[in-house]
């Protein structure tokens, strides 16, 4: 029984379409992960799914409720970590959770309960009455994950939780994170452009430019690519491809700056390549696939690129659009 | 309407109050020095009239002013809940908009309530004799004006997105309504276009109420300019007025 249902939603921010015909199912105690890159409208089918964003068309439902029409319903099965600290930095860990347990109405006999149990589980139990503007960004964002959890909701949902931590907080937030469907008998929806981070996810979908391009587990989607991956770099990298073409009978394209060639058995086949081309080979590697290596494939493109152009000029105009159309 | 998160709205604006000992100095601070500073100075200009000073014709201006700034401060901080994403967390709640004004609203109330009494307290100092009877209608005043000025805050914070807006809301907005609220001159004795803008004010039947009952024998320039059923009226219509503006506001979706 899937937990959350999209079906072929469509969001309008004035003539720019943020999400375009999105569908996609989540399983029950899953962790789905919903990648792509920035800009490519992840967070405005959150915002949906959330009930914080009308969609212009489509249907969006959790357990059940749907998001458009049931808001109250929604919210109270949903937790939400977003991607911007939402704590207040001038109360304590404490009483950011108490300040949770009441808006959520959580019963009088179990709220500090759920608040010690929650702090504990996040390993802050003994920083509790600290005020959070001394937490670093870790411990900040754990205590949200913690927070999210204390009202016992159906789905929680993850934007970018990794997003400005340093690796090893990153690593340690992530083993958490997995252990989370289990302990707390959820669904984890979350997105990141991080692919390597996706890896532990059940199932995927892949969004760009507010379309769903690909969808699966991992494994399937590594499949896409056909095996392994080999990265070559050479001196005239169209001109190699054509040899190594005609020769090896593989499948190669220049992308990058680098020369990509999907095969199965990737180091046998390294030492072919380099008889065929001889000294024009600068460098190679090869790579088992991963996930970065299927969005490259679909969309010719690395998932990071574009952080700066495209995608902030997309959020850029949204932005300006909300502003005009709240005032 | 869900009273918990009413509850914790107004508990974590007066836990930020009481803990930031610093804006409750500079909350009470202003009253005084417009009092003694400006008011004593300007007793040496202003004669007193029917028996009432300067001094005393002022008290309940700047009691509206405690209570201006004071509320509008308040409900502005939903601009920084904004920005500082604060704000997002209420939002996603399964909490009514309305609620979340309610909480907004009563934070403010109770906040500027506090303020406008440890003003208050000043009275014996300016000459002025106050029965219990009189206190208590000052207080049940400060406590209505406070409420609809902290909703008409609220309505005004749902406009701005961004704390820059601030300096704006100050001088434009704030400063304004201090001063052609009857606060520091009469409403009558200002010119024709001035008056008709003092009218608009919401604040200024709070302190025409607050001239009542705490000069009620004065007349003339020092005296109240309407009638006090008329300042109580549009006080209360004017909560209930803003309050669900600001319900319908919050409720927008982009």
């Amino acid at each position: 029984m899937p937990i959350i249902k999209v079906e072929n939603l469509v969001k309008k921010f004035g003539n720019v379409t943020a999400v375009n015909d999105v569908s996609f199912n989540v399983e029950e105690g899953t962790i789905f992960g919903f990648l792509g890159p920035n800009g490519a409208g992840k967070t405005t089918t959150i915002n949906i799914l959330c009930a914080l964003l009308s969609p212009t068309s489509g249907k969006a439902s959790i357990d059940g409720h749907d998001c458009a029409k049931e808001s109250a319903l929604v919210r109270k099965s949903i937790g939400i970590v977003f991607q911007d600290t939402t704590l207040d930095k001038d109360l304590t860990a404490e009483e950011n959770l108490i300040f949770h347990a009441y808006l959520y109405n959580v019963e009088k006999s179990e709220r500090q309960k759920r608040v010690d149990d929650a702090l504990k589980f996040v390993d802050l139990f003994g920083r509790k009455d600290d005020l959070v503007k001394k937490f670093s960004g870790g411990m900040k964002r754990k205590l949200e994950v913690a927070r999210g959890l204390i009202h016992r909701p159906k789905v929680l949902f993850l934007d970018e939780p990794t997003l400005g931590l340093d690796p090893q907080s990153r690593t340690n937030l992530w083993e958490f994170i997995t252990e989370l469907p289990k302990k707390h008998n959820v669904t984890i929806f979350m997105t990141t452009h991080y692919m390597e981070e996706a890896e532990v996810c059940n199932d995927i979908a892949i969004i760009d430019n507010g379309k769903i391009i690909a969808g699966g587990s991992p494994a399937e989607l590594k499949k896409i690519i056909g095996g392994d991956v080999i990265y070559l770099k050479t001196k005239d990298n169209l001109k190699a491809v054509d040899e190594v073409k005609k020769a090896l009978n593989v499948d190669a394209s220049v992308k990058d700056g680098e020369i990509f060639i999907s095969t199965i058995k990737g180091d046998a086949c390294i030492p072919d390549i380099i008889r065929t081309l001889g000294d024009s080979v600068l460098s190679v590697r090869l790579q088992r696939p991963t996930l970065n290596d299927v969005f490259l494939k679909l969309t010719g493109k690395a998932i990071r690129e574009d952080e700066s152009s495209g995608a902030d000029t997309i959020k850029e105009e949204v932005r300006a659009y909300r502003r005009r159309h709240q005032s | 309407m869900e009273f918990n998160a009413i509850y914790v709205i107004v508990a974590r604006e007066f836990k930020k109050f009481v803990r930031e000992k610093s804006r409750l100095i500079s909350a009470i601070a202003r009253p005084l020095v417009w009092l003694f500073l400006v008011g004593a100075g300007m007793s040496r200009l202003v004669a007193p009239v029917g028996g009432v000073s300067y001094m005393q014709f002022i008290f309940p201006g700047i009691l509206g002013m405690t209570i201006l700034f004071s509320s509008m401060f308040s409900s502005i901080s939903i601009i920084w809940d904004k920005e500082f994403g604060f704000m997002k967390e209420i939002l996603v709640a399964p909490v009514s908009r309305t609620s979340i004004v309610m909480g907004k609203a009563l934070s403010g109330t109770i906040i500027s309530t506090i303020q406008a009494v440890i003003v208050l307290a000043l009275f014996p100092f300016l000459g002025l004799k106050l029965g219990i009877l009189n206190i208590i209608g000052v207080i049940l005043i400060c406590t209505t004006v406070s409420f609809s000025i902290s909703a008409f805050g609220i309505v005004l914070a749902t406009f701005y997105e961004s704390y820059e807006s601030f300096s704006v809301i100050m001088n434009f907005i704030i400063m304004p309504m201090f001063f052609l609220s009857g606060a520091m001159y009469p409403v009558k004795l200002l010119p024709e276009i001035l008056k008709f803008i003092a009218k608009l004010n919401p604040l200024t039947y709070g302190v025409d109420a607050l001239k009542h009952a705490i000069s009620p024998l004065a007349t003339g320039p020092m005296g109240p300019d309407f009638n006090v059923f008329i300042d109580i009226g549009v006080i209360i219509a004017m909560s209930v007025v803003f309050v669900l503006m600001g319900g319908k506001a919050f409720e927008r979706k982009g």
